[in-house]
């Protein structure tokens, strides 16, 4: 089964980093994704800029509206997510809880994929 | 991270919303400061303990209220306080609470906060310096360091500054649109001054100063999150980033200034270079162009190019025509004549740039710019004078060393 494992936390706190600590936390996070990647079942990484570079298309009205900032303000941000290959939930939960031993604080939502298709991007 | 790592970071990134809605409450910095403060200290003993508060902000708006209230009736009638556990485990209720009363305010709270600093009553040296110490929580040894004074020094600076706010009426209504405006376009200017105070860092102060450009985009940042559909607030953090980005590339390891057009462009910083472009993006869907914004633009189009033969002149040049019109001044136009120079020629350049004689005949870049066209003439005598005045002009060493560059190559030619 394929799980995302979105990861919300606050940004505030997230880029206030120094380099230091984001170079700690990231090379920790590789560390972490590791054993799924070597085993062929971690899919797509991304990590999303902060929610002041988001824009908002609200398209329950005609015509659709174009809003600066995230869809909705909340105390903590989806800031990236995985795409993994697990046997359960369980499995997907173990990886996410080495996910936050790597990089504590905010939360994993772990969320199964309905549909999946891995495009074409080729980078 | 660990857990201490982990809070800090927390506080930090809580401050100001902290702080600002502690200063609403108790109307006067010292206490809201204390109060945030005295907060921390609680937060370190139960947070390890009881695990994060789900908002760190709201917890500390609490607890630092409360500490701040007890600490009054203490003083008033020597009460007993009540036991730390009581404060620090707060219900869900009493954090939702604090949610509603703050969420209203959060916005204009901050503004407030930032705009405090920047009373047209404090030099900008204090404006910085207080915006640093109250709102970004630096220690003042930090902000010592990072001006090169000393620790006293700092002190007695931050001092006087809050002396002065203290005398002065600090707007504590919610402000109409038109102060809304009007207090974001000096809080903006405030954080590009801290920006300025970094970049303009040279050699080996640029370790020491970098931490205020990346303390400036921070608080851009901030801005940005609580006014997100003012496009010169994007402009301004774009602006910081896609200057920022260049900080590895600008000097050698000896200290030397490295030119735009010498810089190792892999050293730039590529994703704050992404997160400026975007920025530029969603800024320029307003269609009201303001100076940050053009001048993030400008930078944009050096960032866009691979190679400095790939740089868009004739757009730079339009785009400081558009500065010029936004915002008058002979820097600008002096900024313009660079890119008039890549278009049209040294000859137009030097043309555009006399008239500017009088008012920048003290400064420093005017003389590099004239004595750099005037050696693309072979007007070589002309050159090494107008290079002889800069280098007289020189805010420091390493300016002084690059137009010592210039001249040594002159010397070769002739």
């Amino acid at each position: 089964m394929l799980y995302a494992v979105l990861c919300y936390n606050s940004e505030d706190s997230v880029f206030s980093w120094s380099k230091q600590e984001e170079e700690a936390v990231m090379g920790k996070l590789i560390a972490a994704q590791e054993k799924m990647a070597k085993a062929g079942r971690l899919g797509p990484v991304a990590r999303l800029m902060p929610t002041t570079a988001a824009t908002t298309l609200r398209k329950d009205r005609e015509p659709a509206v174009v809003i600066d900032g995230p869809f909705a303000e909340t105390k903590e941000q989806l800031l990236g997510f995985y795409v993994v290959d697990c046997e359960n939930l369980e499995e997907a939960l173990e990886f996410a809880r080495d996910l936050g031993h790597a990089n504590p604080g905010g939360s994993y939502e772990i969320r199964p994929l309905l549909q999946f298709r891995p495009g074409t991007l080729a980078r | 991270m660990n857990d201490i790592a982990w809070i800090d970071a927390a506080l930090t990134s809580a401050r100001p919303r902290a702080v600002s809605a502690l200063l609403r409450y108790f109307r006067n910095l010292d206490n809201a400061e204390e109060a945030f403060q005295n907060a921390c200290l609680k937060a370190l003993a139960a947070w390890p303990r009881n695990g994060p508060p789900r908002d760190p902000a709201a917890w500390l708006i609490m607890v630092g209220r409360n500490v701040g209230i007890d600490d009054a009736r203490r003083t008033a009638k020597q009460q007993p306080l009540p036991d730390d556990d009581s404060l620090s485990d707060l219900g869900d209720a009493e954090t939702t609470l604090a949610d509603r009363l703050d969420e209203s305010h959060y916005r204009d709270d901050i503004l407030r906060l930032l705009f405090i600093c920047c009373h047209p009553e404090l030099p900008a040296t204090q404006q910085i310096a207080l915006a640093l110490r109250v709102v970004s929580g630096l220690t003042v040894a930090q902000i010592a360091r990072a001006f090169l004074v000393s620790e006293s020094a700092m002190e007695q600076r931050i001092t006087r500054a809050k002396a002065r706010i203290a005398k002065a009426d600090v707007p504590f209504e919610t402000p109409g649109a038109p102060e809304r405006s009007e207090r974001l376009g000096a809080v903006a200017g405030m954080i590009y001054l801290v920006f300025n105070e970094g970049y303009s860092a040279t050699g080996g102060e640029l370790p020491l100063r970098a931490p205020l450009c990346e303390e400036a985009i921070r608080l851009g940042r901030l801005l940005l999150r609580l006014f997100q559909n003012e496009p010169e607030i994007m402009g301004l953090v774009a602006l910081m980033l896609l200057q920022h980005a260049r900080s590895a590339a600008r000097f050698d390891t000896d200290g030397a200034i490295i030119l735009l057009e010498d810089q190792d462009r892999t050293r730039w910083d590529r994703a704050m270079i992404a997160e400026g472009l975007a920025l530029i993006d969603k800024a320029m869907r307003h269609r009201r162009p303001g100076p940050y914004l053009v001048q993030a633009a400008i930078a944009a189009l050096h960032a866009r190019a691979a190679q400095p033969e790939d740089t868009d002149w004739p757009q730079i040049d339009l785009l400081y025509g558009t500065l010029e019109r936004l915002m008058p001044s002979p820097v600008v136009t002096l900024n313009r004549a660079v890119a008039v120079s890549k278009v049209n020629g040294p000859e137009a350049a030097l043309a555009m740039i006399e008239p500017l004689a009088a008012d920048l005949s003290g400064y420093f870049y005017f003389f590099g710019v004239k004595g750099a066209m005037l050696q693309q003439l072979g007007r070589n005598e002309e050159a090494r004078v107008a290079f002889d005045r800069a280098i007289a002009l020189a805010n420091n060493a390493a300016e002084a060393a690059h137009i010592r560059s210039h001249l040594d190559r002159l010397q070769k030619k002739v």
